[in-house]
């Protein structure tokens, strides 16, 4: 008999390689990835840094919203994740994996987890333009070894509360809708662009209840070279770990939904 | 024989004010070839759909394999297969690689992988094509490779909900003579939903006709022909009789959409 702890994490990672090697078969994805960060950080970060409007402190306003940026980019491809969960469900492969003995929470996790490790290209091209911009990066290997496990995480995050939403609407239109609705409000109420100290009250409340403003402190935090955490990094990964928890077993409640 | 492997008692599902199935009581023993038929909206579907623990009973109860489906759920699916209506392999993956994921989910022992693997490719007539991407598969294949996936586990009971609409004739024979073979080999109970009559004839023991989430015959295809009395009845005759139209693909937009989808990826 297995350990249902040891099943658990076995099945989660059976999902996860077999979301990763439908990568292996078409790559295109990963290229369409890097459009949106390159036009955010080549277009609209060089402007707004020539405009000397933001007041970033002591780092340049470009080395500022490269980890905003990061985090954009996270955020835009995960949260459409869930469409794929809409498509395998008008299939019927969402009711296949259902009628197997593998736990729900896995289920979840297991997709979650693979949209964090697909997101782990957008890091990449997000530290060449920034290698082309002239952004002062810290390659410690340990801040790069954080940069990676937060951008995975983040990416598991917003994957499965896309997975959620997805859950609940079942249908690809009204997915969209909601997705688009979604990701301009979580980008602007949070820290990605801008100090939350410029903000009002109101905005600056919200965005402290936004995980994307964590993902960001923690990946300016390890990203940049001397650069300091407005939270703390302790206290960003407990929020992320914490949200990214309790999402996956809202998640796991809804997904069994699907197939119904 | 006659250990049974299904038993369903008084199980029922409503959705709202809609009983879509209503207080279904029938049993089906080990090794047997059992057909639900019926138009759509008759309670086919959410009937299997309880069966394979996907959706839960308002009330009632059914054992598969000697487990409950609303208290044993895991042990369940442990016992069974099922393929959907719909396409259930992944397009983007190879044959082998929508085989290899379902020997790790049902716990497959490592060792033993690879020949289950050979021999399920080998049984469906895909070996030559368990490394091409299932994308490129023709309808049939992907069908035989659904079943495979279902089965590598030998599961004691195998769920199949229309599994040859959208096929052409050559298609489904083979298809059929594969389910048969499981039967033959490995004793395999297979309760499948269809429309097509003829299919019911040729390859059933048994039949039960639903209609408006009721069973309103159930018993061999010779046994509800003579039911009618005299000689010569047809089975669709029998059909019309019990399910009080003739059988028609019927259901609402969604239904038929799907349908058509399902048939245009297979086709």
């Amino acid at each position: 008999m297995i350990h249902p702890l040891i099943g658990f994490i076995e099945k989660t990672f059976v999902i996860t390689e077999f979301e990763l090697r439908k990568l292996r078969h078409d790559f295109t994805e990963l290229v369409t990835r890097a459009l949106q960060p390159a036009l955010w950080l080549l277009v609209f970060g060089q402007v707004f840094s020539r405009s000397g409007a933001m007041h970033t402190g002591n780092i340049p306003y470009l080395d500022f919203i490269a980890p905003g940026i990061l985090a954009q980019s996270v955020l835009f491809v995960a949260i459409f994740y869930g469409i794929n969960v809409i498509w395998e469900r008008d299939l019927g492969i969402v009711q296949k994996f259902l009628v197997s003995p593998t736990p729900r929470a896995a289920l979840v996790l297991g997709k979650g987890f693979s949209a964090g490790i697909r997101s782990l290209s957008q890091a990449a091209i997000v530290y060449g333009l920034s290698l082309l911009l002239g952004v002062k990066l810290n390659w410690h290997p340990l801040a790069l070894l954080n940069v990676v496990v937060i951008v995975v995480l983040g990416a598991t995050l917003f994957s499965t509360f896309s997975l959620i939403i997805a859950c609940i609407v079942k249908t690809r239109e009204r997915f969209m809708g909601v997705g688009q609705v979604l990701t301009m409000p979580l980008f602007f109420a949070s820290n990605a662009i801008y100090p939350t100290d410029i903000m009002p009250g109101w905005l600056r409340t919200i965005s402290h209840l936004n995980p994307l403003t964590y993902v960001v402190d923690g990946l300016r935090t390890c990203m940049l070279a001397g650069s300091t955490s407005t939270f703390g990094l302790g206290h960003d990964y407990t929020v992320i770990l914490l949200t990214t928890i309790i999402l996956v077993l809202i998640g796991a409640r809804l997904y069994p939904h699907l197939a119904t | 024989m006659s250990d049974v492997v299904l038993e369903i008692n008084a199980l029922t599902r409503r959705f709202g004010a809609f009983t879509a199935v209503d207080s279904l009581t029938l049993s089906v023993n080990a090794g047997e070839v059992f057909s639900l038929l019926g138009s759509n909206g008759a309670g086919k579907t959410t009937t299997i759909k309880m069966l394979t623990t996907l959706l839960p009973p308002s009330s009632g109860e059914a054992r598969v394999a000697d487990f409950s489906i609303t208290t044993q759920a895991v042990e369940v699916r442990r016992s069974i297969g099922y393929v959907p209506q719909a396409v259930s392999v992944d397009g983007s993956l190879t044959g082998y690689e929508n085989l290899l994921i379902f020997a790790k989910l049902y716990d497959l022992p490592r060792r033993e992988r690879q020949a289950r693997i050979r021999e399920a490719l080998e049984f469906m007539g895909l070996t030559a094509d368990g490394g091409r991407l299932v994308s490129q598969y023709s309808g049939g294949m992907v069908r035989r490779l659904e079943i495979a996936q279902s089965t590598l586990h030998r599961p004691r009971v195998l769920f199949l909900d229309e599994p040859t609409v959208g096929l052409d004739p050559i298609a489904r024979d083979a298809v059929w003579k594969h389910l048969v073979d499981l039967r033959t080999n490995y004793g395999t109970t297979l309760f499948f939903t269809t429309h097509y009559l003829e299919e019911a004839e040729s390859y059933c023991d048994r039949v039960a006709i639903m209609h408006l989430g009721k069973v309103t015959a159930l018993g061999t295809c010779k046994e509800l022909e003579a039911s009618l009395g005299g000689d010569g009845h047809t089975l669709s005759e029998v059909f019309v009789h019990y399910a009080g139209s003739a059988m028609d693909s019927g259901g609402n937009l969604h239904n038929v959409s799907a349908d058509r989808a399902t048939a245009q990826r297979l086709g």
